[in-house]
Parts: C-alpha cells; sequence; structure tokens
C-alpha cells in the first residue's frame, strides 16, 4: 500500500507548478480576470502544448491517457496559480461529460477537438433554481429544440460549444446556434465567468443520456477540490510568509500563539483536504466501490476548509489582508463560488448520510 | 499511488487473521467491564499467547522477537485487532514506547536483561515522565538524581503514570546536573519500581476512575548501570520515546472511532426526535455525516503520514496532524453521540436505564483527556508553527 505519488506523479506536479508560475504568475492573473472572458489564445496554446487538455482522456481521441490522480495534481496546481479562463469549464467539465455520455463519433467530433485545444467548451447545468440536485432540471427538448434558460454557466461566452444538461437527455448546442443568448452573471469570483444562457427554439443535438452523468460530475466534483486544495495551499503560504516577517511590539506576528495557531490550523485543514482529495482521485481511478462516497467526503470537507483558511489568512494580514492589492481575496473568491459549484458542504453532508447511514444496517451486522 | 496491499502485505494480513481465528479470547466481554485490578492476569496471560505467536510486537526487530513490520504491516495489525475485538495487551508502554527506546538506547546488557520479560509481560513497564510542575514544559522538570558512589539516589515526584500500580519497573526522566541549561541537565534511569522509596498512589480523575498514578521517590538508590543511554543525554532519550507515543496511536483507532459511530447510526433509528427516528432528522444526519467523513479522512491522512515515513525514512508534516485530529474528532463525536441520546446520555454505568451499560456518558467525559494527554493540542500547534511552517519559536 503507498499513499504517497509515485515518481511520474511528483514529476507532473512539479513541472505544473513551474509551468503556471512561469506562465501565469499573479500579475498575469490578475490582467485576465479584468478581462471579458479571462481567457487567452497564447495561454490556452501552451496549456494544450504541456498536454493538459487532453490529460484524462484516452489517446484515440488525442488524449494523454493518464488517470484521475493525475487530474488532482493537475488541478491542485492550477488552483494554487489561480488559472483564470476556461480550463475547469472545457477540459475537466465539457470533457469528462463527453468522456462519459457520448458515442465514439460523437467522442470524436467534440472531445478530440478539446483534447487538442482547438476549441473552448462548458457544461450547462443549473436552472433559476440553483438545485444540484439532478431531479430539479426542467428544460427538455421539443422536436430536437430547446427553449429556456439555463444559469451560472461558467465560461459560455468564450464556449465553441455548450452543453446542455436537458430531462430528457444531454444535448450540445453550437455556441453560433440561432435563439441563443448569453449574458453575464456578475460574480464573485473574477476569474471563472458566469452567464444566463437562454435558449429560444435553440436547435441541440443529442449526445447521450443522463444516465452516466453521475460519473462525470464526480469527476469534476474531485478535480474542483483538488483546485480548492491548490488555493488554500497558497493562501497559507502567503500567510506563513507574512507571519514571518510582519512584526508588531517589536516581534514577528508568527512568534504569536494566536497568530501561529490559526496557521497551523490552516495546515491541518489543508493537508486533510489534500488527503481526502488524493484518496478520492484515487478511488475513481479504480471504480472503487466507495467512489462517490469518497468525492462527496473530500468536496464537503474541502469546501469548509477552503473558506475558513481564507478567513485565518486573511485575519492575519490585519489591514493588508483588506486591501485590493493583496491577492488573498482573490483566492477567497474563488473559494466561495467552487464551494456552491457541484453541491456545498450541506449538500454533500446529505449524500454521505444517505449513503453511510443507509447502508450502516447491513455493515453492522457482517462485522 | 497505489492503496491495493502488496503480496508481502497481504500476506502478512493472513497469517494474521489465521492466528487470530483461533487465538483470540471469546470471553473478553465478560472482562472488559471490570476494573483492571481484577482482568489483569488475563491481560496478561493474552500478551503472553500473542508473544508465542511472535505478535507481541510486530514492529520490533526480528532478534529481539519482533516481525521487522513495516508501518503499513503495523497498521494492518492494529486494524485486525481492533477488528477482533481483541483485548488490549497487559504491558502496552512496554511493548510501545518503552522497549523500542531500550532498543535503540539500551547497551547489551540492558537489553538482554530487559527486552524479553517486556515481551512476556513478566515485567510491567511505567513512564516517570510529567510532574506537578512540568507538563507540557517537561525539560523544567525537578525530580532529582545525586551520584554517590556507584547508585544514584533520587528525590522527586511524578504524575499522570499509566500502570503504575502494577508497574515492576519505570523509565524515569531525574535531573542529573542542576547547574547545566534545562534540556541539558537530564538523564533516563531504569528502576525497580520495588526499590525501597517508592510510594505508588491512584491519581483519581475526572470519570471517576484511577488509570494513573502518582509517584513518589524518597532517597530511592539506583545503580549507575541502569542508566539508559547517556548521562546528562536524557533529553534525546526522552524525545525518542514521546515519538514513539505519538506515532503508534494514530493506526488503531479509525476502527475503533468506526465501531463507536455503527453503533451510533444504529441508535439514531431507533431513538425518537419530534415524531421520527434521529436518523430521519437532518441537523442531526448534516452532524453524523461530517463526522463520518471526518473518521475516513484520519485514515488517509495516517496512511498518507505512513507513505511518506516510508519512503523518506523520516516522519513527515502530515504526522503531526493527526494527534489534533483524532482528539478533537472523538471529541465532537462524543458530543454527537449525547446529543442524539438526549437524557439518556449522562446515565453511567449501573443505572438500570442506561444505553450501552453506560459507556456514553463515560466516554464523554473521558474524551476530554484526548486534547490533553500525550502533548496538548496548544504543544502540537506549536509543533506544527515552529517545526513544520518554520514560524519562530513562540515561547
Amino acid at each position: 500500500m503507498q499513499f504517497g505519488l509515485s515518481e511520474s506523479q511528483e514529476f507532473l506536479k512539479d513541472s505544473a507548478r513551474k509551468f503556471f508560475a512561469g506562465e501565469c504568475p499573479s500579475a498575469e492573473m490578475r490582467r485576465l480576470m479584468e478581462t471579458d472572458t479571462a481567457y487567452d489564445a497564447a495561454l490556452w496554446s501552451k496549456l494544450t502544448h504541456q498536454g493538459y487538455t487532453g490529460i484524462i482522456f484516452p489517446e484515440e481521441y488525442g488524449g494523454v491517457g493518464l488517470g484521475k490522480v493525475e487530474l488532482m495534481l493537475l488541478m491542485e496546481e492550477a488552483g494554487r496559480a489561480l488559472l483564470p479562463g476556461p480550463f475547469f469549464s472545457t477540459v475537466v467539465l465539457a470533457g469528462s461529460v463527453l468522456d462519459a455520455v457520448a458515442t465514439p463519433a460523437h467522442k470524436k467530433q467534440y472531445l478530440g477537438p478539446i483534447c487538442h485545444g482547438e476549441v473552448r467548451a462548458t457544461v450547462a447545468i443549473l436552472e433559476a433554481s440553483a438545485s444540484w440536485n439532478p431531479r430539479d432540471v426542467q428544460l427538455t427538448t421539443t422536436n430536437g429544440k430547446l427553449t429556456g434558460e439555463k444559469f451560472f454557466v461558467s465560461d459560455a461566452d468564450i464556449a465553441d460549444f455548450l452543453i446542455v444538461v436537458a430531462r430528457d437527455g444531454v444535448f450540445v448546442v453550437h455556441s453560433k446556434a440561432r435563439g441563443l443568448k448569453i449574458s453575464p452573471m456578475v460574480g464573485m469570483d473574477l476569474t471563472r465567468k458566469l452567464y444566463v444562457v437562454e435558449f429560444s427554439d435553440t436547435p441541440a443535438e443529442e449526445i447521450g443520456s443522463k444516465s452516466n452523468l453521475a460519473r462525470a460530475f464526480d469527476v469534476a466534483t474531485a478535480a474542483l477540490s483538488a483546485e480548492l486544495v491548490g488555493g488554500m495551499q497558497r493562501t497559507l503560504d502567503i500567510a506563513v510568509e507574512y507571519a514571518k516577517t510582519r512584526k508588531q511590539f517589536g516581534k514577528p506576528i508568527g512568534m504569536f500563539q494566536a497568530v501561529q495557531h490559526q496557521c497551523a490550523d490552516m495546515y491541518l485543514e489543508t493537508e486533510s483536504s489534500r488527503s481526502a482529495v488524493y484518496y478520492a482521485g484515487w478511488a475513481l481511478e479504480e471504480n472503487s466501490p466507495d467512489a462517490a462516497t469518497a468525492v462527496s467526503i473530500a468536496k464537503m470537507y474541502a469546501s469548509d476548509a477552503a473558506r475558513t483558511v481564507g478567513n485565518r489568512g486573511i485575519q492575519i494580514h490585519g489591514g493588508m489582508g483588506f486591501t485590493w492589492e493583496n491577492d488573498l481575496h482573490l483566492y477567497y473568491r474563488r473559494a466561495k463560488a467552487s464551494e456552491t459549484a457541484f453541491g456545498d458542504a450541506t449538500f454533500h453532508r446529505e449524500r454521505i448520510a444517505s449513503m453511510v447511514i443507509n447502508s450502516a444496517s447491513t455493515t453492522a451486522k457482517s462485522a | 499511488m497505489d492503496l491495493n496491499l502488496t503480496a508481502e502485505e497481504s500476506a502478512f494480513r493472513d497469517e494474521l487473521r489465521a492466528w487470530l481465528a483461533s487465538n483470540v479470547p471469546k470471553d473478553w466481554d465478560e472482562w472488559r467491564e471490570k476494573p483492571m485490578e481484577e482482568s489483569f492476569p488475563y491481560l496478561r496471560a493474552w500478551q503472553k499467547r500473542l508473544q508465542e505467536g511472535c505478535w507481541a510486537a510486530v514492529s520490533w526487530p526480528k532478534e529481539y522477537g519482533g516481525r521487522s513490520a513495516t508501518l503499513m504491516q503495523q497498521a494492518l495489525f492494529w486494524e485486525e485487532m481492533a477488528r477482533v475485538e481483541a483485548p488490549p495487551m497487559a504491558n502496552s508502554l512496554g511493548l510501545g514506547l518503552i522497549g523500542p527506546t531500550i532498543i535503540a538506547y539500551g547497551t547489551e546488557a540492558q537489553k538482554k536483561r530487559y527486552i524479553p520479560k517486556i515481551l512476556s509481560a513478566e515485567e510491567i513497564w511505567c513512564q516517570g515522565f510529567s510532574e506537578p510542575n512540568a507538563g507540557s514544559d517537561l525539560a523544567g522538570l525537578q525530580t532529582e538524581a545525586r551520584l554517590e558512589d556507584d547508585h544514584y539516589i533520587v528525590n522527586g515526584q511524578k504524575v499522570w503514570t499509566s500502570y503504575g500500580w502494577v508497574g515492576d519497573w519505570c523509565e524515569l526522566v531525574v535531573r542529573t546536573d542542576v547547574s547545566a541549561a534545562k534540556h541539558k541537565g537530564l538523564t533516563v534511569l531504569l528502576v525497580d519500581m520495588k526499590s525501597p522509596g517508592v510510594e505508588v498512589r491512584p491519581l483519581r480523575q475526572m470519570t471517576g476512575e484511577s488509570e494513573f498514578n502518582e509517584l513518589f521517590f524518597r532517597d530511592v538508590r539506583v545503580p549507575v548501570e541502569n542508566i539508559l543511554g547517556k548521562v546528562n543525554d536524557g533529553w534525546n532519550v526522552a524525545v525518542s520515546t514521546l515519538m514513539y507515543e505519538r506515532g503508534s496511536y494514530g493506526a488503531r483507532l479509525h476502527l475503533i472511532f468506526k465501531r463507536y459511530f455503527t453503533r451510533l447510526i444504529e441508535l439514531a433509528r431507533t431513538i425518537q426526535r419530534n415524531g421520527r427516528p434521529a436518523s430521519e432528522d437532518p441537523v442531526i444526519r448534516q452532524k453524523l455525516a461530517q463526522c463520518s467523513a471526518e473518521i475516513e479522512i484520519m485514515r488517509f491522512n495516517q496512511m498518507r503520514a505512513f507513505s511518506r515515513i516510508t519512503a523518506t525514512g523520516v516522519p513527515g508534516p502530515e504526522g503531526s496532524i493527526q494527534k489534533i485530529f483524532w482528539s478533537e474528532l472523538n471529541q465532537r463525536l462524543q458530543q454527537i453521540a449525547q446529543e442524539i441520546l438526549g437524557s439518556y446520555g449522562q446515565l453511567t454505568a449501573g443505572d438500570s436505564h442506561a444505553i450501552d451499560k453506560g459507556q456514553w456518558s463515560y466516554a464523554y467525559l473521558r474524551t476530554r483527556g484526548n486534547t490533553i494527554e500525550a502533548g496538548t493540542s496548544e504543544v502540537q500547534r506549536n509543533i506544527i508553527g515552529h517545526f513544520v511552517l518554520g514560524l519562530p519559536r513562540s515561547y
């Protein structure tokens, strides 16, 4: 048993960290977040060149064929750099949905270009109810056409196509399609833009049924949790550095236990989130029977921890933590947006409860 | 990353399972609730049996009667022991902490003299570390040992000593140089508890029982050959014992917590809240789910820590969070249990209406000790702050 990274996994993580530090330092991240879509074509082509756009997808579609643990590591490093733009929407979310539900022909048509870095895409899931319960999806096609709206669709304006989750299946809508209207929702997270997407007799191509969607969402949820871990790590690093250098009463503030213990708790929360995320990645890769529970554990814990780590990091900085120029609030904003995406901690606790409490009677008898 | 067992790990587990199936006592339930004074001969016999099967100290080197087990195998060992609800071993401090310290620092003569009897539970060991004025600040201890010819004369007081009442030997930290800086004047002595001048008193704790003792030393004579390690190098010897203490604990807790949790869910199904079973109450469900998730995360953290040590040879930073994590989780777990049990939660052993013989009220009180014993949560956070994150020392 080895709950540590293999040499090649360490290599991937290390090179991803260096890549993001070089190509997307804080100044570049801030430049992109001020643009309409936070998308940069040159950065995208570099991501593609690294193989990141095809990381977990089969080689026959142009992917790299790595596992879910590797995806977690990449997303952790992307999260550490607060990578702006549609990487999560395109690769992790749209890519996983296509991988899980589409026929080989559709994969060739839609997943291939994602792997090759030729397109941007996203998945439209939520509606006005903002419910992550799949049963609350109302939108339905009529004669192959959609009419209605989707909310909180990430990176829709830069997407070449949108994957739409409807009551009666999963559909692709092209960005130039008739009756499609995309308007921004002004969210807290400046690095990942959100939109309302309206359909009016918009042609939609069915690519698969909803039956395998849960699996794709589990991958996306775990990856989003991994991204939170990277953000927590960066927040911790910034806070510890500040606690070592900022002096009050003639001493570095990190010498005071009130500050030092906050840092220790940030560390505990970050490492525990990381353990949960790595386990979820492994369970997904192995198709372990507890994979869905493991994903909920990771998302539940990381959602709460990212907020708490952010709270502590800002508090440790005192007045500096409240300024716009300090990066902490940018991570804090992302953490809030990701906390609710794919279900917040409360949502996942209920999911865990339904899995754990309902199976406990059989476990107790067999133990 | 590969969480499947290796062939070696599976073989180790299968051998242990087979052995336990035919050797684990079937009547532990009848003894479990009795005071330790009564059950102690039973626990000694159980340890002797484990020793005969070569299972008493799997982490020890083979030459000393262990199995040179890897950390993963040690984790499997404690998991299997918990799974079959095996009784604890009588000499748990000797096996877990003091034996390894003697193996690391002892002379050949000391190893030969003490190690076999630790394994067989013929001689029970206790630890004389904490003092009334030296808890978290252990290096400030005052028990003094004065050299007179070939003996040390020991005077002082120790506290929070587990197994003091039954201890044959004590790993005692004493001050041998009062003029040296506080860490530098300490020495570890191996003290025969039957020596004249040693007095053992029970220390009654907030649960009502006496798990621990106070030890008093009045002009106790200890021969110089009973020094463990070097004179005035006792701090390093003592710290190495404490490392074993913090390292080995977490592995056995996962299944113990899980068993509590499973029982709690059973209770939550039968106890009514607002006209429905507590297990259907959304607030209770949230709390149970949080607890269940944290029990799993505790295990993931542990596995990561073990893997790190196995790969690098040194404990990684993950290890330092384990003590905080399990102790605080155990307190939360017992708090949720109290919420589910409601008024019944307060009933103690001996009350005819008590649920599960009052174990929940006992555990509720006992878990307050978890964030204090084996290094308080505050000390653990200092360790993370200074040694892991590199913040300046706060004390």
